[in-house]
């Protein structure tokens, strides 16, 4: 309960941050670089007060952090949902028809995993440029090879159970067997890695981030404030990386708090 | 679990294990670099980091001092005998760190090995191509001639280490690498190279130049800046070269560390694409639509973008006071530089007026490009000057990429507004105007990375004579008039000159260099 | 099992050179290693004979014909800014990323699993709920920031653990190692630590779904009732029915934790492979990032079989190579 109302303030500090914020963090033309790296409550040469303090462009970091959450949880939540979908469809494909499905499907995998996300990042930032869109797809692209292997391993367990076989029998169509069938009986533990990897993707764009390869430096998400908040952490300016680490572990808090509500409630079998 | 963790390092220092590493024996220091070397064949790949490195196995027949003075290496002296031909003396009491001397035999075989090292990705050939003959007069005299008359010659040998014929005549990269080849004049000995992580150094005892204070010197490579200060602040290594600006204050406040620091040869600048006479990439009016005109033809354009940024809040603010606002493409100081020129002041009305003046009253809309992991704080030099511009009615957005993609899409001219960095390795401002501002022609050397397509006729001349005149006196006048006719012209905005960092623990004292080099030769105990 | 072996072999070759067929497309798509390793201010001339020093003068598909021919004869090119082997450039460094992957996995495994257990057999208890909650830290927060708290406590605080590099090694059958040094212990633990972090919170949280389920089915609810052993009943009935996406999970995060160590190993200055593949396509290396990733895939096909293997062993119902089709 304490999760779910946790995560729908974040939703709405989210979806309301430019209504709420003091300042449009992301408007180059309301920072003053003479306000940079200010402390919490330190006033500025022109008498402004930034409750969290300012980055070091001058960004004011309350609003900084809103407008954060707003991309890092777009971020996460999409690339986790499509990865998952992609993988999903693959994996149960994978497991369901077996043999040269199965191979291509998993040597294909095995070629996606072994490719290192900065690589993947760093062909779509030359190719297509910089931009949240491209680091969702980079970041999907890392990720659905890891979701098709999860759902094909739980799918070929289930794949050998009497259900399956009986609906096989009473010659239900295939697309029904792996959805309606095999599908909701992988679910658990895939939504448990799903729910890690909405926060692995956060972490990951932030990594991405940290390495010059994620997003616009203008634009900055929680991950972003964070690596640019830490090369202040040796100097003592805590707050620039702190305060959004802070509303990033939240988020993540909330979304797996009602992710383990949610998966108790999806589960066929615990609800027998 | 970091209890767990706590309670063993708790069991293994009461057993002595664990402690603070040790600090470092009496005649040992450990220094922590920020790059890899990628070879110790000192003619493999023409890199700051390598060359710095090489200098204290190896020795060039000039040297430069701090400042990048031309002083005698392994040459005691050298002349102009005429327009053509150069006469070198080399020392006499010069021996390898095997015990052999140093004769002409050694010069004329690097001069031959340095064009000649397979793979090598970045070769020292530019600097032995002009001397097209070696003469031997005796073993410790040598005559060179070129083909026109080269004046940047003692600075171009500067750059090229001297190694033993003997050793190196069937040695490849991997020979010098393993330390086989290895064997040079300088300070210090090869003792181990291991690719992107260390190089150890131990002293040699029978150098020319008298003895060093360090018996043993380990550099590591620590790539990442707050790796790099943590080794430093627990120990781990000794000095640190190029402290993050974040980190200066603290570390100069704190009595247990030292920081020393120089201003560099290295200016962070800016090259409008002039390629084109419709408006270049990422260059539109502010609806997005593009430009009829390239407004970076215009020079009332380029003079606003230049005084609409505010240098000395850059410098404070954003380089923490590591910077200093650039006039020219060196401090003035060294030779070639003007004195006239100042950097330019910051005048908001003054850019809005030459802006309205050149047809843009209401601005226009740019992509202000640049790396974020070669410069200091570049990626936060590039938001600020973005801010700059939103003051003068110029919608400025921000793009920054790693290296490896920015340097190959500027080349390609893919990009309008760049910030880009330039170290005068040569430390003369010849050199660097002939490199950035001269019309672009590959073929002839000039303007070879001249991203902007700066072309100035009448700034060409006066260059060109410069550079095969050999009065000293003469050609630093010519050269100051060229800086001048582009500066005034705005064929590129000047930002600030870095400023190199050094920081020691306390007990230490390093002699600050403009060529971003680190050198133990520079490092002595407090006395 | 033999023909299933050899089989999965046979499709790993086909693998390799796609490949590295898509690392040359990806490498040549971000930009030209010549930009970045050639002084600038280097003529034409200079230019044109570091291209060619490269083989980079070579039409695209050229290029990646002669590596294909060197591939061959077991010659995966030399690097461009090293002038070694790639090859015996990241055979030099894998020992170390090796040793530190296993180090953290066997830290993930062996905190992870227990303590899931637990979470999962009391889940409404105190400690079940904190050791979800605590779980929760270990991967919401970004690797490169835990590890850079982790030196500021460790090595500036309080000195205890050195900030970088990797400790003593001693050689055991030519492999040089680190764990059985003190010296190389106390090296090891902060950036095995750091990595593990991760694994941990995700084997903690699988392990305790798993568990909540297996304790509802029926036939653990027949153990019980049949007077078994709690320990028995934990030890074999449940453990066996969760192990199967744990263990597709610790394959998994195993190959990923070897193959991208990248943020660890550059924070703590480790020497292994991760440091020099981020080096190396910072620099565009392409030799080695080639031989890097092959080496990688490789290692990701053999995980992935012995993945395979487990599951059939751990349950019997799993056919490999199941040719269920209809």
């Amino acid at each position: 309960m304490a999760g779910l109302v946790l995560l729908v303030a974040i939703l709405v500090v989210g979806v309301l941050a430019p209504v709420i914020s003091p300042q449009n963090p992301y408007d180059l033309a309301q920072l003053d670089v003479m306000d940079s790296k200010l402390a919490p409550g330190e006033k500025s040469p022109d008498g402004r007060t930034y409750w969290l303090g300012t980055d070091d462009q001058g960004r004011d970091m309350l609003s900084g952090i809103f407008y954060g959450l707003r991309i890092s949880l777009g971020v996460g939540i999409a690339s986790t949902v499509f990865a998952l979908a992609i993988g999903l469809v693959f994996g149960l494909v994978a497991a369901y028809f077996g043999g040269w499905v199965d191979t291509l499907v998993m040597r294909i995998v095995d070629i996606q995993l072994s490719f290192p996300a900065i690589l993947i990042a760093l062909v779509l930032l030359a190719v297509l440029g910089q931009g949240v869109d491209k680091i969702v797809v980079a970041l999907v692209t890392v990720q659905w090879a890891y979701y098709a292997r999860t759902v094909r391993s739980s799918a070929l367990v289930e794949r050998q159970k009497e259900y399956i076989e009986a609906a096989r029998v009473l010659a239900l169509g295939q697309a029904r067997v792996v959805f309606r069938h095999l599908l909701p009986n992988c679910l658990p533990p895939l939504i448990v890695v799903a729910t890690v990897q909405v926060a692995h993707a956060i972490a990951l764009e932030a990594t991405l981030s940290f390495l010059g390869l994620g997003l616009p430096i203008t634009e900055p998400s929680l991950g972003l404030l964070i690596s640019n908040g830490f090369q202040y952490m040796l100097s003592g300016k805590y707050w620039i990386s702190f305060y959004p680490g802070l509303a990033l572990l939240l988020t993540i808090m909330a979304i797996n708090l009602v992710a383990d509500q949610l998966r108790d409630i999806l589960n066929p079998r615990l609800r027998k | 679990m970091l209890r767990i963790l706590r309670l063993a390092i708790a069991a293994l220092t009461l057993l002595g294990l664990a402690g603070p590493a040790s600090a470092a024996k009496e005649r040992e220091v450990s220094i922590g670099l920020q790059a890899a070397i990628t070879s110790m064949d000192p003619h493999y790949h023409n890199l700051s980091p390598n060359n710095s490195m090489m200098l204290h196995v190896f020795e060039p027949l000039i040297k430069r001092d701090a400042n990048q003075k031309l002083v005698p290496g392994l040459a005691a002296s050298w002349k102009a005998v005429d327009d053509l031909t150069w006469e070198f003396k080399l020392r006499k009491n010069v021996r390898f760190h095997d015990g052999s001397p140093l004769t002409a035999d050694d010069v004329v075989f690097t001069l031959k090995r340095v064009p000649n090292v397979p793979n090598s990705p970045s070769s020292f050939a530019t600097f032995t191509k002009p001397i097209v003959d070696v003469k031997v007069v005796d073993p410790h005299t040598l005559i060179f001639k070129t083909a026109t008359p080269h004046v940047l010659l003692p600075s171009d040998l500067a750059s090229v280490m001297i190694v033993s014929k003997l050793h190196g005549e069937k040695a490849a990269t991997e020979d010098y690498n393993s330390g086989k080849a290895a064997i040079g004049t300088g300070p210090y000995k090869l003792a181990e190279y291991v690719p992107n992580q260390r190089v150890v150094l131990k002293a040699n005892y029978g150098y020319w130049g008298g003895e060093e204070p360090w018996d043993k010197i380990t550099f590591k490579i620590l790539t990442n800046p707050a790796a790099r200060v943590a080794a430093l602040l627990s120990g781990d290594v000794q000095m640190i070269e190029t402290v993050p600006t974040a980190d200066i204050a603290r570390l100069g406040k704190d009595p247990k560390y030292n920081v020393v620091d120089k201003v560099s040869n290295r200016v962070i600048y800016v090259h409008l694409n002039q390629s084109t006479d419709k408006a270049p990439p990422f260059v539109t009016d502010k609806s997005g639509k593009p430009l009829e005109k390239n407004p970076f033809r215009d020079a009332r354009v380029r003079k606003a973008l230049s005084v609409g940024v505010n240098r000395d809040v850059i410098v404070d603010r954003v380089m923490e006071k590591k910077a200093v606002a650039a006039a020219q493409l060196l401090p003035d100081f060294f030779y070639g530089t003007s004195k006239k020129l100042k950097p330019a002041k910051y005048d908001l009305e003054g850019a809005k007026k030459l802006l309205a003046e050149a047809g843009y009253p209401n601005g226009f809309a740019l992509t202000i490009h640049g790396p974020n992991n070669r410069y200091i704080n570049d990626d936060k030099v590039a938001q600020a000057v973005a801010q700059f511009y939103s003051r003068i009615g110029i919608d400025a957005k921000v793009e920054t990429m790693p290296s490896s993609v920015y340097f190959t899409r500027a080349s390609k001219l893919e990009f309008g507004y760049m910030i880009l960095g330039w170290g005068t390795e040569s430390g003369e401002q010849g050199s660097s105007l002939r490199s950035l501002l001269a019309t672009f022609n590959r073929e002839r050397g000039m303007g070879v990375t001249n991203r902007g397509r700066y072309s100035n006729p009448a700034f060409d001349k006066v260059l060109e004579t410069a550079l095969v005149t050999m009065d000293d006196k003469k050609r630093e006048a010519l050269i100051q008039q060229a800086a001048e006719m582009a500066m005034n012209d705005t064929a590129l905005i000047p930002l600030h000159y870095e400023v190199s960092t050094w920081a020691t623990t306390k007990g230490f004292d390093y002699t600050a260099r403009t060529d971003q080099y680190t050198l133990a030769m520079g490092l002595k105990p407090r006395k | 099992m033999l023909a299933y072996a050899i089989r999965r072999f046979g499709q790993s070759f086909f693998v390799l050179v796609l490949m590295s067929f898509l690392v040359f497309v990806g490498v040549y798509a971000i930009g030209n290693p010549v930009e970045l390793l050639v002084n600038p201010q280097a003529d034409d001339a200079e230019r044109i004979r570091a291209t060619a020093a490269l083989g980079l003068d070579k039409a695209f598909l050229e290029q990646y014909w002669v590596f294909l021919k060197g591939a061959a004869s077991g010659d995966l090119g030399r690097s461009f800014v090293y002038n070694v082997p790639a090859l015996s450039l990241i055979l030099d460094k894998l020992p170390a990323t090796i040793e530190l992957a296993f180090v953290a996995m066997v830290i993930a495994i062996a905190l992870g699993i227990p303590l899931g257990l637990v979470a999962g057999l009391k889940p409404d208890s105190i400690l079940g709920r904190g050791i979800m909650a605590g779980s929760i830290l270990g991967f919401s927060l970004p690797t490169f920031w835990v590890g850079l708290v982790l030196i500021m406590v460790f090595s500036v605080q309080l000195g205890w653990l050195p900030s970088n590099g990797r400790g003593e090694t001693v050689t055991v059958a030519g492999v040089p190692l680190s764990f059985l040094t003190a010296d190389g212990l106390l090296h090891l633990a902060m950036p095995a630590v750091n990595l593990a972090l991760f694994k941990l919170s995700l084997l903690i949280r699988l392990t305790r779904a798993g568990t909540r389920e297996a304790v509802l089915q029926d036939y653990v609810k027949f153990a019980r009732a049949k007077g078994l052993t709690q320990g028995r009943v934990i030890g074999v009935h449940v453990l066996k029915n969760i192990l199967i996406p744990i263990v597709t999970v610790i394959g998994l995060e195993l190959g990923s934790v070897i193959a991208f160590a990248i943020v660890t190993e550059s924070i703590f200055a480790w020497p292994g492979t991760g440091k020099l593949l981020i080096d190396s396509i910072n620099q565009l290396d392409r030799p080695v990032i080639v031989a890097y990733l092959l080496v990688i895939v490789t290692l990701f096909i053999f995980i992935n079989f012995v993945v395979d293997v487990l599951y059939s062993m751990l349950d019997p119902r799993v056919r490999l190579g199941g040719a269920a089709s209809h």
